[in-house]
């Protein structure tokens, strides 16, 4: 492993990067948004960056509904065997 | 001449050469047939038909129209790439298989009347379940017969139905077969069969189990044209007897919404998939339900580009078992480093499906989406964006993110084999190429008369809003430890329902039915002994029967089938 070729992804700051990277292209996107015009099929859809927020919103209740769900879901890899 | 030929027959005649031909030659010979087939479309028109007379019967064997040309290139285009993602398989039952199973989806499409279909939608069963058994697993061989039994159910409703419908109207027409309401309640018995038919092939919630229990056991390259044929043969079949049903557009939200949370916490990434698979057949059920000619469009284009981005992902995914022997996401990670191309591959079929701008995913899934909401349908467009989140939660990140990112799992393997990389890039250039230019697609889908245009400032504005930000919730959820880890196991799915209570139920009934169950059987094996002794005294090499075997033989076949074409011909009456 030692003489493998060092990966970018394989420093943390690196990661660090992305990260950051992604929370800036998030801000860009919301204020894209207030500049953009677009026409709005409901009310609700015309609010600042309503798709931001509600796909992050839905991504998040899906996997944390997803986590609570296998508490009943979840059995061993031989249940059926 | 060649067009009176019935699509798809090539193929299945065609896969009889396969045996007969040197080893090195079968996958060759597999991949020549799909452009052979090809190329018989191209000469095709639409309004070409042929009919042949069956008894009483009009066989329309071969019907040309825009709707089945599309699926015809679209079963070709996969076909080919699959064989040739499957050209170092040196096993002859998996190409003949194959060959036999995707010639029989595009006899379907191209079938004009309910009996030639069904006769191709069996086929389509019976082929299909060789490239579960050829992984030659016990676990293959237990869910291919599961998968089996209930395909084959799928056809006896179909038969069923064909037979009722048949008798109350006369026809035995594929057209449409829903009544202008659009209500199911109001359709005929016989109606009711087919659509229950369609809907076991398509995946409907609890009927899909077959789905995710039987695509993660079957072969690396069988799994690959398993995800290609045989739920889009049933979306045609909806799309061309049910479009405008209603119950379909409920339906569709609820088969985009469930498989997102089992795909969360699924360890098996081709389960993942199988998954998806049913997530993204829900659009295109919506789409049906809808049935205007913007959203049959948005369905049988999605349909075009899903078959391309969800045969691309089980290659990937296909490759990664293939090299490391696993597609297990506990076992799996850091492989973009042994791996680059397969990776690469990976995330651009990830982008297609979760419908990033400029991938094929974006210019077709947003007509259904955006008929829904010009049609102020709220809560279904509300699910389908729920569901859109959960695309890229599922297939745009967790695939790609755990087999090749994650934590470095340590696994160091060479990167696929060069018919493989071939495949996968070949596909890939295909899901950015429709991305781009959508035009081509655009202009074979069957309605003409509507427009579209999928690249303006809010469509992308929106699109790249939504699924970056649940990007952002994702790299939020690891970097607070909140997202769950992947974990070894099961989870229970309505297969449990026959897989465990059903023979639980019959074990407990058997225990206190003092051995009613018992007896029944061994009465059962003891008169179909009897009837095999009787037989083998008959026809066995020392039998009566044996003096006159060979004529002997096939008049009792000629009497067999000649019965079966009586009763055929009383129901039909």
């Amino acid at each position: 492993m030692s003489d493998e070729k060092k990966h970018w992804l394989d420093e943390r700051r690196n990661v660090d990067r992305i990260y950051w990277g992604l929370v800036i292209v998030c801000v860009i996107l919301g204020v894209a948004d207030l500049l953009a015009h677009r026409h709005a099929y409901f009310s609700w859809e015309g609010l600042p960056n309503f798709y931001g927020f509600f796909g992050f919103a839905a991504f998040w209740c899906i996997v944390i509904a997803g986590k609570k769900l296998r508490r009943f879901l979840w059995r061993p890899e031989d249940y059926y065997d | 001449m060649i067009e009176a030929f019935p699509p798809g027959l090539v193929l299945i005649l065609g896969s009889l050469i396969i045996p007969l031909v040197h080893k090195r030659l079968q996958p060759m010979v597999a991949v020549a047939l799909p452009v052979v087939g090809f190329a018989q479309l191209l000469l095709m028109a639409p309004g070409v038909s042929h009919q042949l007379v069956l008894f009483d019967y009009e066989l329309t064997v071969v019907r040309v129209d825009r709707l089945s040309l599309v699926f015809g290139y679209i079963f070709y285009l996969a076909a080919f790439l699959s064989a040739f993602y499957a050209l170092h398989v040196k096993d002859s039952v998996q190409h003949v298989a194959a060959m036999i199973y995707v010639g029989s989806a595009v006899g379907a499409v191209f079938a004009g009347d309910l009996i030639t279909l069904f006769v191709y939608w069996e086929i389509t069963a019976i082929s299909s379940v060789f490239l579960i058994w050829s992984s030659r697993t016990e676990a293959a061989y237990r869910s291919g017969l599961r998968y089996l039994v209930i395909q084959v159910g799928s056809g006896v409703l179909l038969l069923a139905g064909v037979i009722v419908h048949a008798a109350n109207t006369a026809s035995i027409d594929f057209g449409k077969l829903i009544g202008d309401d659009g209500l199911l309640s109001t359709a005929s018995p016989g109606v009711v069969l087919i659509f229950l038919a369609f809907g076991v092939k398509s995946a409907f919630p609890f009927l899909h189990n077959w789905l995710q229990d039987a695509y993660p056991d079957g072969t690396v390259t069988g799994t690959v044209f398993l995800s290609a044929f045989t739920t889009k043969l049933a979306i045609y079949a909806l799309a061309r007897g049910f479009p405008g049903t209603e119950i379909l557009v409920p339906m569709g939200v609820v088969m985009t919404l469930f498989p997102v949370f089992y795909a969360v916490i699924e360890n098996d990434l081709r389960k993942v998939l199988a998954y998806s698979l049913n997530n993204q057949l829900g659009y295109m059920v919506v789409g049906i339900g809808i049935g205007t000619a913007l959203s049959l469009n948005g369905t049988t284009s999605h349909a075009f580009a899903h078959i391309l981005y969800k045969a691309l992902l089980f290659m990937t995914m296909g490759a990664v078992l293939y090299r490391t022997g696993t597609t297990k996401a506990t076992e799996l990670g850091g492989l973009y480093k042994s791996m680059p191309i397969t990776t690469t591959c990976c995330i651009i079929a990830a982008a297609s499906i979760s419908g990033f701008p400029f991938f094929s995913g974006f210019v077709t899934k947003s007509m259904v989406i955006s008929e829904v909401e010009h049609l102020h349908l709220t809560w279904i467009f509300l699910g389908l964006l729920v569901a859109s989140a959960g695309v890229m939660e599922h297939s745009g990140i967790k695939i790609p993110f755990f087999a090749f990112f994650a934590h470095d799992s340590g696994i160091r393997v060479k990167e696929a084999p060069w018919n493989m990389l071939v495949a996968m890039v070949a596909g890939a250039f295909l899901c950015v190429a429709i991305g781009l230019y959508p035009a081509p697609l655009y202009d074979i889908l069957p309605f003409q008369d509507v427009d579209y245009e999928p690249y303006t400032v809010a469509h992308v504005l929106t699109s790249l809003q939504l699924l970056i930000f649940a990007i952002l919730a994702f790299a939020v959820l690891m970097r607070t430890g909140i997202y769950p880890p992947e974990k070894r196991g099961v989870n229970l799915d309505f297969d449990w329902t026959y897989r465990k209570a059903l023979p639980a139920l019959i074990g407990w009934i058997s225990a206190r039915g003092g051995g009613v169950l018992e007896h029944l059987y061994a009465s059962a094996s003891k008169q179909l002994d009897r009837a095999y002794r009787l037989i083998y005294h008959l026809h066995g090499p020392k039998g009566v029967f044996a003096r006159t075997w060979t004529t002997g033989a096939i008049a009792f076949w000629a009497v067999l089938g000649l019965l079966g074409f009586l009763l055929l011909y009383f129901w039909g009456r």
